[in-house]
């Protein structure tokens, strides 16, 4: 079981603890054994502990510590939220914000939904029991 | 108007409780005698007030002295601000109600009495709320709007709410008490009316979502895993 996901320059990470929580940023440079200089389109750039970053697949290729404009043309490129929203990690947590913010009618709407479905899904069932039964 | 110079007092004071001039000084510094002059001699006074009512108040004596003095309690005339609405409570919002026989129940909020509770109703064909009173504090406010502007009520305050005088029927006891208990469960028929009037009008428009009608029919409860400070309503 080797590692797959190294810490380098050009690494997205995800934030998961303090202020940024759940904002994608990239590794533009390596501080010391703990830290790394961290950096995203929308946040001034700064350290932040490697505990506090989630690696994911993602990496772009930039050189090290690169200029704002150089970093977002470089993400644009490499289609960084694009590959993000379509991988599973990513729609897990699309769904999972979704989830949060349902309104308490939207919440009823969907149990409603979800029975519906199961009905659906039970009718289909005895229908096909049926045949093989017969 | 001309900015206002801060008065300068006519009579400083020099040390405390010595004023640098005498009460004849003074009389001379405001014109007193000048403004008599210009009245013929006397100071201008105000016409005195009908003489009638004092006397005829002051002749009578009491005729009855309480032997201890009473205590004449503080006058507070404090006056009791109206219950402030919360933001996210506005005519139309969808509440939860949470204490009481209606708890789970979701009504439509109409308005805020003057007394500071607010008015709901269920609608009763829906979920057998009436029109009722409901106070703030037992509420949860969701984000969810009926249309509400079709809705006349303006005719139901407080007193709407209030318990009708009971009639003093004391003649036979068992008579008493068959009468008593025949009357008070009957709702007047001048209630009803109010209720289907307005519900017919919020009917229209709940029915026009879809599955609100139903939303509003269903009791509201916790569940596994719902922590209500992280759900939103």
């Amino acid at each position: 079981m080797p590692f797959k996901r190294y810490v380098e320059i050009g690494r997205v990470a995800l934030v998961n603890y303090g202020k940024e929580y759940g904002q994608l940023v990239v590794i533009v440079d390596v501080i010391d054994q703990n830290r790394a200089l961290v950096d995203a389109p929308d946040m001034v750039r700064s350290q932040m502990n490697f505990k506090r970053l989630s690696l994911t697949d993602i990496k772009i290729d930039i050189k090290r510590v690169p200029k704002k404009k150089t970093l977002i043309a470089a993400m644009e490129a490499a289609d960084v939220k694009g590959k993000w929203e379509k991988s599973s990690w990513g729609r897990k947590l699309i769904v999972q914000k979704r989830r949060a913010s349902l309104n308490d009618f939207d919440r009823f709407k969907l149990m409603l939904a979800k029975i519906k479905k199961a009905g659906v899904v039970r009718q289909e069932l005895a229908k096909l029991k049926k045949e093989t039964a017969a | 108007m001309a900015p206002k110079t801060a008065r300068v007092t006519r009579n400083p004071e020099l040390i405390r409780g010595v004023r640098k001039h005498s009460r004849s000084q003074m009389y001379h510094k405001r014109g007193l005698w000048a403004i008599k002059a210009k009245n013929g001699g006397k100071f201008p006074t105000h016409d005195k007030k009908s003489v009638g009512a004092e006397p005829a108040a002051a002749e009578k004596a009491p005729k009855f002295y309480p032997a201890d003095d009473v205590k004449k309690p503080l006058s507070n005339k404090r006056k009791h601000k109206p219950t402030k609405l919360r933001a996210s409570i506005i005519p139309g919002t969808v509440l939860i109600i949470l204490t009481g026989r209606f708890k789970g129940k979701r009504v439509v909020f109409l308005k805020q009495l003057a007394s500071g509770l607010l008015l709901v109703t269920g609608p009763f064909k829906i979920n057998g709320v009436p029109l009722r009173r409901v106070n703030q504090s037992y509420v949860v406010a969701t984000s969810t709007k009926v249309d509400i502007s079709g809705v006349n009520v303006e005719k139901i305050d407080d007193k709407y709410f209030a318990k009708q005088a009971e009639k003093k029927n004391k003649k036979g006891e068992t008579e008493f008490f068959e009468a008593e208990k025949e009357e008070k469960n009957v709702l007047p028929a001048e209630k009803k009316d109010d209720q289907k009037a307005v519900d017919a009008v919020l009917l229209k428009a709940i029915e026009s979502v879809p599955e609100l009608k139903f939303y509003l029919g269903a009791r509201f409860s916790l569940k596994a895993g719902m922590k209500p400070h992280e759900l939103v309503f």
